[in-house]
């Protein structure tokens, strides 16, 4: 029996969280809801244009209104703050130029902050931000993407020579024979819209720099504290660790909160000029301008089959829009880099061939958010898995089942050289297509489009990268950590404190984490405390992002509950004159091992440890604290696999899509909590929906956002979204002894394949296709040949 | 005009007696002045929903609603809402059901689904998310959330019937 099948283990629970009644109370503490003494408000002016030179810029009349501490232009923060290249090495070939928090030459999209103003409360600052002046010399703007590379296009930065970030090629070697010798050969160009993450909270921070300690204190709504540690120490040179990033609750991440922003940094900044604590909280217009964006892809792919409908090759060509900038420090490469190595996943492809450009441009920039690269990939490859199977005549399901890697052949690598531990996309897609019955709904469509109501089934195989190695960020140079680390620590009440250096945004981490220590140590769960975003606390980690809490964080914490059991169980061994594995630790309590005989409870041993320690034999250390470190070594990531199915219904008439009901298969490894699991696919599900149908960051030909409120930039609402199924399939991983991978993602990933399926499922019989996300009513129309 | 005005207004059962600078929204005036910092503020512009509570009974988003204009109002915030036990059932099947992740819709949403409730409406998936659909949620995918609301819906059933 392991730790996992005990009667009393709590990991496969669905136990609700342990950190839910302060937030149903109305009693959580995010960022905006701290005062600190003293504290400073700033407001940022920001260019109005998408490329222009800052000529001048006189903040005299500013500075004298009422409330107004200080105003700061990009030199004055150059001054205390370093600049930042956000390229990582093993990426090899990017490029792109020193970054300062605001620019003290020129602004080269929209939304660059230029000048902030520090004032009593955030309305005086807001007020001072209107009273500066800015002389500007607009410069000519490279906004299309496909334009960004041919001659006579403005060049962002002239010592490059054009607007190439990074390109990236894979040949395999035999394509172009491959696509000669096809029966059937499918092409087809993708457009995937600019979106992005709308936090409800908005991005928020709060810098405290002490002059007397020469010590940073930053309170945040982040996911990655260590990370934005090491950051804000190299660039301000203050010594890391006199820099003490805090996140308490934050109010929704997806990605969105763990790059390096200008307005942020230049808050920290103004902190360590002014000395007092400063607050920046983003209103819904500047998280529209400067928050990152995502996506915004053109892909060009074509897929050879063979008579029996087997993918002979695969080839495609991605060309991406990043901004002016590559993000530092994850850089802007990666959406790229994922489409190129996720793309046709799931399937068996002898042959492939992919090209990958990324391009600077007078826009917002871009980087991660949540399933970077995913929606993109598997859009593509799915998108052809349809049309291939629609030219063959063969029935999307079958295509997939005789091209899907086979679930008894790994491990095994893809031709984009991914290697895969082990998979289940046979089984998850026989799951889901019983959890839908697929039969019946196909015989549904089939007698509803004879009274011309137009339905669509779209189906979308996946693999998701998840608890990746140092091989994502490490190696190119980073300061991310790809190790996570727990201490677990006993306390003379037997408490037990958890503190782990993987972080809460929602997702349910709190909750998994205590499970997986409850389980480990043999303590009842109402006796854990979780202590998590707080880098003088907590371990050493990398937080949380591309699925990798509970994966790498829970092994952690495993172990270390593993190593402070043993220690347990030999200190009672002592005390009860009998041997160690004579004994168990269940629910608090000191057994004979294999009953439920209780010999001693638990807080006897800590009180003896802790206060009477005259009592423990000599050899015996008073320590019931363990830390333990996980590192994924044996691949470069631990990818899981899953399948989505997308019912809906198209008006033709109008063009809008209404969407029926969402099935979703997930095999994310060991499920520590089967609820959250669902949950986070659930949410992810829709996050992908909304960039499928609704979500898009709408530029105007002079490089201005226009899709600056939520009014204008379309969210998933409850009543559009679907009910969604979600079934499993569990293929513990073997690189840990938890098993777990991640499943934070997947819903993003793959949901917006299986919508653009199902609109060309339904459109088929009219003879028309989309090939554009979001796919509105005005692209479902121009399909339609109907405007 | 002048740029402060006093008002008197009763927050959560309490006489509040304030001169407020005459643009503070509602929602800025209870975060800020009261530290009642369970109103979250998501658009200031009335389309996330986040800010939601009651005024005089009826749910607004006061981030629509300035300071002075709740002059003489009487003021619900989810601190008062909690402290009441009204919700008591809508928080437990709340956490029962994960229909919360990160929390920053669940005060807003909570007031919405009180609404609901509180109207004896019946529990119709439905007729829920028409309701609740002017409360953003980037979390959930608001299916758990819509499970939570008709669970309580179909317990006042039980007790009482829908209207």
């Amino acid at each position: 029996m392991t730790v996992f099948d005990a009667p009393n283990s709590y990991i496969g629970r669905s136990i609700p969280r342990p950190n839910l009644s302060r937030l149903t109370q109305g009693r959580g503490t995010f960022v905006d809801d701290i005062e600190l003494a003293r504290m400073l408000h700033a407001a940022f002016l920001r260019s109005p244009h998408a490329h222009a030179r800052i000529v001048k810029i006189d903040t005299g009349k500013a500075a004298r209104l009422p409330g107004v501490v200080r105003v700061l232009t990009g030199t004055d923060i150059a001054a205390v703050f370093k600049p930042y290249v956000g390229v990582l090495t093993h990426l090899q070939g990017m490029r792109s130029p020193p970054q300062h928090p605001m620019p003290a030459d020129v602004a080269r999209c929209q939304g660059e902050p230029v000048a902030m103003v520090v004032a009593e409360s955030r309305a005086q600052a807001e007020d001072a931000v209107e009273a500066i002046e800015v002389e500007w010399e607009e410069l000519p703007a490279a906004l299309d993407m496909e334009r960004a590379l041919e001659p006579g296009e403005p060049v962002i930065h002239p010592d490059f020579g054009n607007n190439l970030c990074w390109e990236r090629n894979i040949d395999t070697g035999g394509v172009d024979a491959a696509f000669a010798a096809a029966h059937a050969v499918v092409e087809e160009t993708f457009h995937f819209g600019r979106h992005t993450g709308v936090t409800l909270e908005p991005r928020a921070l709060i810098a405290d720099y002490s002059k007397a300690e020469e010590a940073l204190t930053v309170y945040y709504s982040g996911q990655s504290p260590h990370m934005l540690q090491g950051t804000l120490a190299s660039r301000l040179q203050v010594q890391e660790h006199k820099v003490r990033v805090v996140c308490k609750d934050v109010g929704g991440s997806f990605g969105i909160k763990i790059h390096t922003y200008g307005d942020e940094m230049a808050t920290c900044a103004a902190a360590k000029i002014l000395g007092r604590p400063i607050k920046f909280i983003a209103d819904r217009q500047e998280s529209f301008v400067a928050d990152i964006h995502a996506r915004d892809h053109r892909v060009t792919a074509r897929l050879a089959v063979d008579k029996d409908g087997h993918i002979l090759a695969l080839e495609m060509d991605d060309l991406t829009g990043i901004g002016p900038f590559s993000m530092f420090p994850r850089s802007s490469g990666v959406e790229c880099n994922q489409i190129l190595n996720l793309t046709g996943g799931p399937y068996r492809i002898p042959q492939y061939r992919a090209r990958g450009r990324v391009v600077f441009q007078n826009k917002a920039m871009m980087c991660q958010y949540r399933a970077v690269g995913h929606p993109i990939a598997v859009a593509v490859g799915e998108g052809l898995v349809d049309l291939a199977a629609a030219k063959i005549g063969m029935d999307p399901a079958e295509f997939r089942r005789r091209n899907l890697l086979p679930d008894d052949g790994y491990p095994c690598k893809s031709a984009a050289g991914m290697r895969f531990e082990g998979l289940s996309h046979q089984a998850a897609l026989a799951k889901l297509l019983k959890l839908m019955d697929y039969d019946k709904l196909r015989a549904e469509q089939a007698a509803l489009r004879k009274k011309g109501i137009y339905r669509g089934i779209g189906l979308a195989s996946m693999i998701e990268v998840t608890n990746p190695s140092p091989m994502f960020y490490g190696v190119g140079g980073a300061r991310i950590a790809a190790q996570d680390g727990c201490t677990l620590r006993l306390d003379a009440a037997a408490g037990l404190h958890c503190l782990t250096g993987v972080t809460e945004q929602g997702q349910g981490l709190e909750a998994v984490m205590t499970q997986i220590a409850a389980t480990a140590v043999g303590v009842t769960l109402a006796c854990v405390r979780m202590h998590t975003g707080d880098t003088d606390k907590t371990p050493y980690g990398g937080g949380t992002w591309a699925s990798r809490a509970t994966g790498i964080g829970g092994e952690a914490v495993l172990q270390a509950g593993i190593e402070l059991k043993r220690r347990v169980l030999e200190i009672a061994a002592r005390l009860l004159k009998t041997k160690p594995e004579e004994l168990d630790l269940v629910e608090s309590k000191i057994v004979k091992r294999g009953t439920s005989e209780q010999l001693m409870p638990l807080y006897e041993l800590t009180r003896i440890v802790y206060y009477r320690t005259n009592e423990l034999p000599d050899d015996i250390q008073p320590e019931l604290v363990v830390t333990r470190h996980y590192r994924v070594k044996d691949y470069a990531f631990v990818f899981t696999n899953g399948v989505q199915a997308s019912y809906l219904e198209v008006d033709t008439d109008t063009g809008f899509v209404r969407l029926l009901k969402h099935w979703c298969v997930e095999d994310c490894g060991r499920a520590i909590n089967p609820k959250l699991v669902d949950e986070q696919c659930r949410g992810g599900i829709v996050q992908g929906i909304g960039g499928a149908l609704y979500e898009h960051c709408i530029y105007d030909e002079r490089g201005q956002l226009v899709t600056t409120t939520m009014a204008d930039y379309l969210v998933p609402m409850p009543v559009e979204m679907p009910e969604m199924e979600i079934g499993h399939v569990e293929t513990p991983t073997q690189t840990s002894a938890l098993g777990a991978k991640g499943a934070g993602e997947a819903g993003t990933g793959g949901a917006p394949a299986a919508i653009l399926n199902a609109i060309n499922d339904a459109l088929a019989p009219l003879g028309a296709k989309v090939n554009a996300q979001p796919s509105t009513p005005e692209v479902v129309l121009k399909a339609l040949g109907k405007i | 005009m002048p740029e402060r005005i006093g008002i008197t207004l009763k927050v959560n059962g309490e006489e509040v007696r304030q001169e407020v600078p005459v643009r503070l929204n509602l929602a800025d005036f209870l975060r800020q002045e009261l530290a009642l910092t369970g109103t979250h503020v998501g658009c200031e512009h009335g389309v996330c929903g986040a800010c939601t509570l009651r005024v005089n009974g009826r749910i607004v988003r006061s981030c629509l609603m300035l300071a002075a204009q709740a002059d003489g109002c009487d003021v619900q915030t989810i601190e008062g809402l909690a402290a009441s036990g009204e919700i008591a059932a809508l928080q437990n099947a709340f956490i029962e059901h994960n229909a919360l992740q990160c929390g920053y819709c669940t005060p807003g949403m909570l007031f919405a689904a009180a609404d609901y409730v509180a109207a004896r409406r019946p529990p119709n998936r439905e007729a829920v998310r028409e309701h609740l659909s002017g409360n953003y949620c980037r979390c959930t995918g608001y299916q758990s959330i819509v499970d939570a609301v008709c669970e309580v819906a179909a317990q006042d059933a039980t007790k009482g019937g829908h209207k």
